[in-house]
């Protein structure tokens, strides 16, 4: 009986590094690649990089992709819609949830219908040239900010509604304004949820390829995804270089991911587990 | 106390009209203008009434097997990543050494970017220094290294068993939070009644589980309709004749040749259907809250 379950705590085991090595397979290969010269990646193998190691792959990347642009660039878009973001999301949130009138419930459900719903790009092409937002940085800004909108009210307003409304009567007698009220009493209590917003949205926004690849059509404006893509259309002979170049490109997530962990799983599988 | 003094609506006023100008509004003229001849041809609209959308759903065209690809694609990554990601939850939630690091790891695809998995997997599935069929020929089984990509008979798979790589993991996460959240009391009173391994998960994981299951397959449903960035930069449709071409390739493509009206035709089949989808994602999503 003992020597089964052992066997089987093995196996257990076993079966999960087996899956868990398929997971890091592909980012492995990326990286050890990067560090090879053109002729040891063109075979694109698990081979650990011939000495020297070709840390030069990351500066020729950076130089001939114009990685910092469009490091910028993604820093500029990622940083400022996150921002734009998590204000006018938890306001709107916030006012959903605490004042459940009728209006404000079917606005509520307008908004987070917009997490099913796709984009329109071809129409879009029409609103963004009327508003003269096609090929700016700002367009781009306000429409990943859009986009996100809709799952962070869904997420901060399920966070509201556990705040006690006693709070905010107390703060009102005291002679808070609404605003005064938000700012100070709402928003720090709010963090938790803040936090899950922010990590989110700045993954989905580093990662979003699909609305600079139909609204930017000057390369100087391009985020890091298009890029990546662009550059690996031009190098696709040189692997070492390509991995290089998604290796940089990546590392801000996986960087976010791992001082995050918290927040994306949280964020991630809120609403999808009751109880 | 004044509910709309303290909380003034005006607070909504910014998110509302950010969404509303840039995601709904596209949509709803984007059904106007499906029922135009609008090209990057001509500079006058001309009302050409259902033509656009008798083109769509008509044989001659491809189009009938984009939306049959896009479905195929939904219906067998949703089910099989379901599947897969529920035994790997099981799996996950026994006493495991290093379990966080497992898990950590089985997720962290779902995180990357779905655009540089599918250039990586572009790499790993070439037919001839691909890490895959390298892979079998030397473990001797050189008879399993197939043209992944660029054969129209394993093309479709291939796409699907990359996304089903990707995308297992986050589904695997959402189902350990459920195994998570259901009393062990259930277990124990179960142990004591004698019950099997098989037979807890028969009876106690699955029936309370599938709420949870519910939403991993909503959720999966409404990536799958939309996919875009991997299948793009794995065969960008081919090879040959659409056959991984799914809706918003097909799109981006019409797009790329100015044939707006037709493209805004197709979103908006997608934009009504998903709107649909989405009433029932919603109720299920705020059911807790309604009865709050």
């Amino acid at each position: 009986m003992k020597a089964k379950k052992k066997a089987a705590a093995a196996a257990v085991n076993a079966a999960a590094w087996i899956i868990t090595a398929i997971c890091l397979v592909p980012m492995l290969l990326i990286l050890l690649n990067s560090f090879k010269d053109s002729l040891g990646a063109s075979e694109m193998n698990l081979k650990f990089p011939a000495l020297p190691l070709q840390w030069n792959n990351f500066l020729v990347v950076i130089e001939k992709g114009k990685l910092l642009t469009s490091f910028m660039n993604s820093c500029i878009y990622s940083v400022v819609s996150v921002f734009l973001c998590t204000v006018l999301a938890s306001m709107a949130s916030y006012v959903f949830s605490r004042n459940r009138s009728k209006l404000n419930r079917f606005l509520y459900l307008y908004m987070v219908l917009g997490i099913t719903m796709p984009v329109n790009y071809v129409a879009l092409t029409k609103v963004m040239m009327f508003l003269t937002l096609n090929n700016t940085r700002l367009g781009i800004v306000l429409l990943y900010t859009a986009m996100q909108l809709p799952f962070s009210v869904f997420l901060i307003h399920g966070f509201v509604a556990k705040l006690p409304a006693e709070l905010d009567e107390a703060a009102v007698i005291d002679g808070c304004s609404p605003v005064r009220l938000f700012v100070s009493v709402i928003l720090p209590l709010l963090k938790p949820a803040i936090a899950t917003v922010i990590v989110l949205t700045f993954l989905n926004t580093w990662n979003e390829f699909v609305s600079p690849l139909y609204f930017l059509s000057s390369s100087s404006k391009w985020p890091m995804t298009l890029s990546v893509y662009n550059f690996f259309g031009m190098y696709f002979k040189d692997w070492n270089l390509v991995c290089a170049d998604i290796f940089l490109t990546s590392l801000p997530v996986i960087l976010v991911y791992l001082l995050g962990q918290k927040y994306i799983v949280s964020g991630m599988t809120a609403g999808a587990v009751k109880g | 106390m004044n509910r709309k003094k303290i909380y003034p609506t005006w607070f909504a006023a910014g998110a509302l009209l950010l969404y509303s100008v840039l995601f709904v509004l596209p949509g709803v003229i984007g059904i106007g203008y499906s029922f135009t001849d609008w090209s990057s041809y001509s500079d006058q609209l001309k009302f050409v009434g259902l033509e656009n959308f008798k083109t769509v759903f008509s044989a001659d065209g491809n189009y009938l097997k984009i939306m049959k690809n896009t479905l195929v694609f939904t219906l067998g990554t949703t089910v099989i990543k379901n599947i897969l990601g529920l035994a790997l939850a099981v799996l996950l939630t026994k006493s495991i050494r290093f379990l966080n690091f497992h898990r950590g790891v089985m997720f962290m695809p779902s995180v990357l970017s779905t655009l540089i998995l599918g250039m990586i997997f572009t790499s790993i599935l070439n037919p001839s220094t691909g890490l895959l069929n390298t892979f079998f020929k030397g473990i001797g089984l050189g008879g399993f290294a197939k043209p992944w990509l660029t054969s129209p008979a394993y093309a479709f798979k291939s796409v699907m068993a990359v996304d089903i790589w990707r995308g297992t993991g986050y589904i695997m996460t959402i189902l350990i939070a459920g195994i998570l959240s259901i009393s062990s009391d259930y277990y124990e009173a179960c142990s004591i009644d004698g019950a099997s391994g098989w037979q807890k998960f028969r009876f106690i994981t699955m029936p309370l589980l599938l709420p949870t299951l519910a939403t991993t397959t909503v959720l999966n449903v409404i990536y799958g309709l939309k996919v875009f960035d991997m299948i793009y930069a794995l065969t960008n449709g081919g090879p040959g004749k659409a056959t991984t071409e799914v809706l918003y390739t097909a799109v981006f493509k019409k797009f790329g040749t100015g044939q707006y009206a037709i493209g805004t035709a197709l979103s908006s089949v997608m934009f009504l259907f998903m709107v649909f989808i989405g009433f029932f994602m919603i109720r299920m999503m705020t059911k807790d809250e309604v009865q709050e």
